[in-house]
């Protein structure tokens, strides 16, 4: 699903550039679940970023689903990540003006998906995540992990093929973190490529492999 | 196709999430427009009551006052009564460029007697062409003719107050015969003018009949002619030094006397009243497209703290498969809804307080009948509209080139 050969980022910093990848070579099969792991600085931000086609890089290859990304014109990596990927943020990043049904919508309104299917298939991925009474809600009246689950079921929503989440549980308590893994893992038992950067053992402990990072390298794969 | 419904109410959401600055922006267009839209007819105003006061006479009409001289002229001194007379009103009315030539010999104010009432009024003896030089309205019965003039007919046309005056119980004045100066004269026609109450607080007589019931032999008081309406006012100014030169000839006199011979030359006063109605428009234009484009201005700044504030939101709208165009449009969309509503709100405003004005604005001596051109408004709304897209695609298009994982970061 996902292959990286030699594949090098860097930003200007300074006078010069900060190589913050450097030459990574990664394979992760479909309906793999991935965890990458990483002191702060290590990359493993950077990296999801790549695979999320948020951010370019320098050097190397990458493949997604047998498409090669390299210099990919915006256009068609938006049409990817609308179709392909999905997104958990540590922060959740929900609208504020939205309600949770309309922001779970959301990713289809870029697909063209007409209103009311629209609004069908937001609502049938609220009631997969156990949100289906608080569609209506704002993101303001709903706890943290109700927000994580509306971002969840808004990542699903498209049918992706690969979920990329970062630090998925960073900001909710113990409880709640277990209770999202939980969801994350039926996602990844439904057959999709999951790929999760946490600095969490036992979130990682649920993946069936961890990358670990260091100065942009990968140093082990357990 | 997205259904544009949802698009809209995308838009309007976001109006209301900044309601404040949303309003702010608004406000400042609609007043810009409204402003325009006043300032229009303000300075329409302004130009319908100038040619108001000019309503009287032809524009295209050129009147001759003998005077006294100031300077010798050939051997002859200074202080000689000039005077015109019949020949000189053959001559004119036979020069290149006149159309409609008259003389005119007034009387301040002369008793008119009609059965046991008796009036004051104004007296003028003319030609017939009298009527095209003084836009006199004939609104019963004729004006004065070529045969009242050749025949010397004692014939009167009356003004409407005479009319009101003199015929109490209603009766039908054309035929009535007046005695104006011991005689009597048959009404022949009555008269309007658009003029004031003066114009029309009189009566004409035929020219060559008053020179003799008056004794006035053949004199002429004054001499008035209009010429071809193409006639610009420096047409008008050489025109005006030939009648000075050629005058000069007849009735000797030095041709640069200012005193010998005045001359009101409506071209050129009518060309100096239009160059007013210029500097009218250019300032209310330019007044109206300053407050105008102090509302653009504003529209582009709150457009890009909008945009600005909202690059976290639009980093997120890509990750979720947003394209960069459609980021753009959906940002002009606001700019130019929002430019659109407010103008047309603006526009809405300015055109009831104009209406409202028309109706109810007390008649004054600055503005007179207060109106927009409507064709005029509408593309100044358009242009605001253009405006604000202009403000709306410039911060957009930098929203959108940002790469989506730099946007995020907010």
């Amino acid at each position: 699903m996902i292959k990286l050969s030699g594949l090098r980022k860097s930003y200007a910093s300074g006078g010069g550039r900060l190589e913050v990848l450097k030459g990574l070579d990664l394979h992760i099969l479909p309906g793999e679940s991935v965890a990458i792991m990483g002191s702060s600085g290590s990359g493993k931000s950077t990296l999801l970023n790549v695979l999320g086609l948020l951010d370019g890089f320098d050097e190397g290859s990458y493949l997604l689903a047998d498409q090669d990304i390299k210099d990919l014109p915006e256009v068609e990596s938006a049409g990817i990540r609308s179709r392909t990927l999905g997104f958990v943020f540590q922060s959740f990043n929900l609208l504020e003006t939205k309600d949770a049904i309309e922001n779970v919508a959301l990713p289809l309104y870029y697909q063209q998906v007409r209103r009311a299917e629209r609004m069908e298939q937001a609502r049938a991925m609220l009631d997969r995540v156990g949100l289906g009474d608080r569609g209506d809600h704002r993101p303001s009246q709903l706890s943290g992990g109700q927000k994580q689950r509306v971002a969840i079921a808004r990542a699903l929503v498209s049918n992706p093929k690969v979920i990329l989440a970062d630090e998925p549980t960073g900001a909710l308590d113990t409880a709640t973190s277990h209770e999202i893994m939980d969801l994350l893992d039926e996602v990844q038992q439904s057959g999709i490529t999951l790929v999760v950067v946490t600095h969490e053992p036992d979130i990682a402990e649920r993946m069936q492999r961890t990358i670990y990072l260091r100065d942009g390298r990968i140093v082990d794969s357990l | 196709m997205m259904d544009w419904i949802e698009q809209w109410r995308e838009v309007i959401e976001t109006w209301f999430s900044s309601g404040f600055r949303t309003l702010s922006t608004a406000a400042s267009v609609a007043w810009g427009i409204f402003m325009l839209v006043v300032l229009l007819a303000a300075g329409k105003g302004l130009e319908n009551n100038l040619r108001y006061q000019y309503r009287d006479d032809a524009m295209n009409s050129l009147w001759i006052y003998p005077g006294v001289t100031s300077r010798p002229y050939k051997g002859l001194n200074k202080g000689r009564q000039i005077i015109t007379e019949n020949a000189d009103y053959d001559w004119l009315e036979q020069q290149d460029q006149v159309i409609h030539a008259t003389g005119r010999n007034s009387s301040r104010s002369m008793a008119v007697r009609f059965g046991a009432r008796t009036g004051m009024f104004s007296m003028r003896a003319s030609h017939p062409e009298h009527q095209y030089t003084e836009n006199t309205e004939v609104v019963s019965g004729r004006f004065i003719n070529d045969l009242d003039l050749e025949q010397r007919r004692k014939v009167v046309v009356i003004g409407k107050p005479v009319v009101d005056f003199l015929f109490l119980n209603g009766e039908e004045p054309i035929g009535q015969q007046l005695t104006i100066a011991g005689s009597s004269w048959k009404v022949v026609g009555v008269f309007d003018d658009e003029g004031s109450s003066r114009e029309t607080n009189m009566f004409y007589l035929p020219l060559s009949t008053a020179q003799v019931v008056f004794g006035a032999g053949e004199r002429i008081d004054q001499l008035m002619f209009t010429v071809p309406e193409e006639l610009d006012a420096e047409a008008g100014e050489a025109l005006e030094a030939r009648m000075r030169k050629d005058f000069g000839e007849r009735l000797r006199f030095d041709p640069e006397d200012p005193r010998a011979l005045r001359v009101r030359n409506n071209l050129v006063s009518f060309a100096e009243v239009q160059a007013v109605f210029t500097q009218v428009r250019v300032f209310t234009w330019a007044v109206g497209l300053g407050t105008l484009l102090a509302g653009v201005v504003g529209v582009s700044n709150i457009m890009l703290i909008s945009v600005q504030e909202r690059t976290r939101e639009l980093g997120l709208r890509k990750a979720l498969g947003a394209t960069p165009t459609s980021l753009v449009v959906m940002i002009l969309r606001e700019a130019v809804g929002l430019t659109l509503l407010a103008g047309c709100a603006g526009l809405g405003l300015g055109v009831l307080v104009v209406a409202s004005l028309q109706k109810w604005m007390p008649e004054n001596d600055y503005l007179r009948d207060p109106s927009v051109d409507a064709q005029a408004v509408l593309i100044a709304t358009a242009l605001v509209v253009l405006a604000g897209s202009l403000a709306g695609w410039f911060p957009a298009r930098r929203a959108a080139a940002i790469p989506p994982v730099e946007a995020l970061r907010g």
